[in-house]
């Protein structure tokens, strides 16, 4: 009896492991969408106000990603990318991250009314049901459109940070949502052509699984194609002009190429040379995204339409 | 095994005490900011303050 360990079974997480919890790099891309989304907003908002709302709206999605990786728990164990999560690798247990996730969830939504407004607190209320119930718990492991609708959830930042400068929906809130809508599909089918062995072991049904490499090739492309539309109708709205368009359509066709290079390639080509054109598409779909919200804002600066 | 009097444990604790204390010192701030930034927008605030509140009551006729 020389160790006595009276914390079994209880273990001691750091900070950081409930940092963690929250998905800080997802959080960055709901942080940088939700600001754009208020700021680009017709109507002013008090910068300490629109810092308190993002905030908000970013421990929101924080919460989501807590009820997401407890759920998932049992597929991270299995996926090589996520065996290091805190749940997974023992250092929080499940029902600790559920009430996080559940606490920060009602927490959020309750902030963002004081701060903001109640239209934009119900709206990340849907945004965090949306993610851990629709998303994580109904769709992610019955079907391979599940990126698909999934990828709602990770549009809805920029309409609320929209919401909570206007209080309500527009046009281009509507716009901004069809952006990252759209964009998620080929964004996330990219990064499964080249980790293809992960979802095939935890049983998720991408779509490289069910539906075979080709199908999902032609899925990027096509996803390309609708995306581009899109885009293009969110420089002509009221938060658009020259700058934001000619950004849109550079980086549209530089997207649209990378489809049509994707779909062009069959399975011995992209072996041939460790996927390398896919590897660089994910990375330009990650460019795509940042730069159009980053033309907004430059277009905000130097007066819209 | 070296018997250090403080365990690798408690550094993981101290961590998870010093980061709560933080956000919680954050989150008045951040509460007294608002309170402010809404106070000096003349933003309508009126709180549940034990008695009828004169501003929902019916307007009396007045003779």
């Amino acid at each position: 009896m020389t160790d006595i360990n009276t914390y079994d079974g209880a273990p001691e997480a750091e900070f950081r492991d409930f940092v963690a919890l929250l998905k800080p790099r997802v959080m960055s891309l709901v942080v940088f969408t939700a600001f754009v989304g208020l700021w680009v907003a017709p109507v002013d908002v008090h910068p300490f106000i629109t810092f308190c709302s993002v905030l908000f709206i970013a421990l929101g999605g924080g919460a989501s990603g807590a009820l997401n990786m407890w759920y998932d728990a049992d597929i991270d164990a299995v996926m090589r990318r996520t065996q290091g999560r805190p749940i997974p690798a023992g250092r929080i247990e499940g029902g600790a991250a559920l009430s996080l996730g559940l606490i920060l969830a009602g927490f959020s939504v309750m902030m963002l009314g004081l701060a903001a407004n109640w239209f934009a607190a119900g709206f990340l209320a849907f945004t965090i049901f949306f993610y851990a119930v629709v998303y994580t718990i109904w769709l992610k492991r019955w079907t391979p459109q599940n990126i698909v609708i999934g990828g709602a959830a990770g549009a809805f930042p920029p309409m609320i940070g929209w919401a909570c400068a206007t209080g309500g929906i527009s046009i281009e809130s509507l716009l901004m949502f069809a952006l990252i809508f759209f964009w998620t599909p080929p964004h996330f089918w990219a990064l499964a052509l080249f980790m293809k062995s992960d979802y095939h072991e935890a049983r998720v049904p991408m779509l490289t699984v069910t539906h075979g490499r080709p199908a999902t090739r032609r899925h990027i492309f096509a996803y390309t194609l609708v995306l581009a539309p899109f885009a293009i109708w969110l420089g002509l709205t009221s938060v658009g002009g020259p700058i934001y368009l000619a950004a849109a359509v550079v980086l549209n066709a530089l997207f649209i190429h990378g489809g049509w290079q994707i779909l062009r390639r069959d399975e011995a080509a992209a072996v041939a040379d460790g996927y390398a054109v896919e590897k660089r598409v994910f990375k330009l779909s990650l460019y795509y995204l940042f730069l159009h919200f980053v033309a907004l804002l430059v277009q905000n600066a130097a007066g819209a339409w | 095994m070296a018997l250090n009097t403080e365990h690798e444990l408690h550094k993981r604790r101290r961590s998870r005490n010093v980061g709560l204390g933080l956000v919680l010192v954050a989150f008045v701030a951040l509460v007294f900011g608002l309170t402010v930034v809404k106070v000096q927008q003349g933003d309508l605030m009126e709180a549940y303050d034990h008695q009828p509140r004169v501003s929902v009551l019916p307007q009396e006729a007045e003779e």
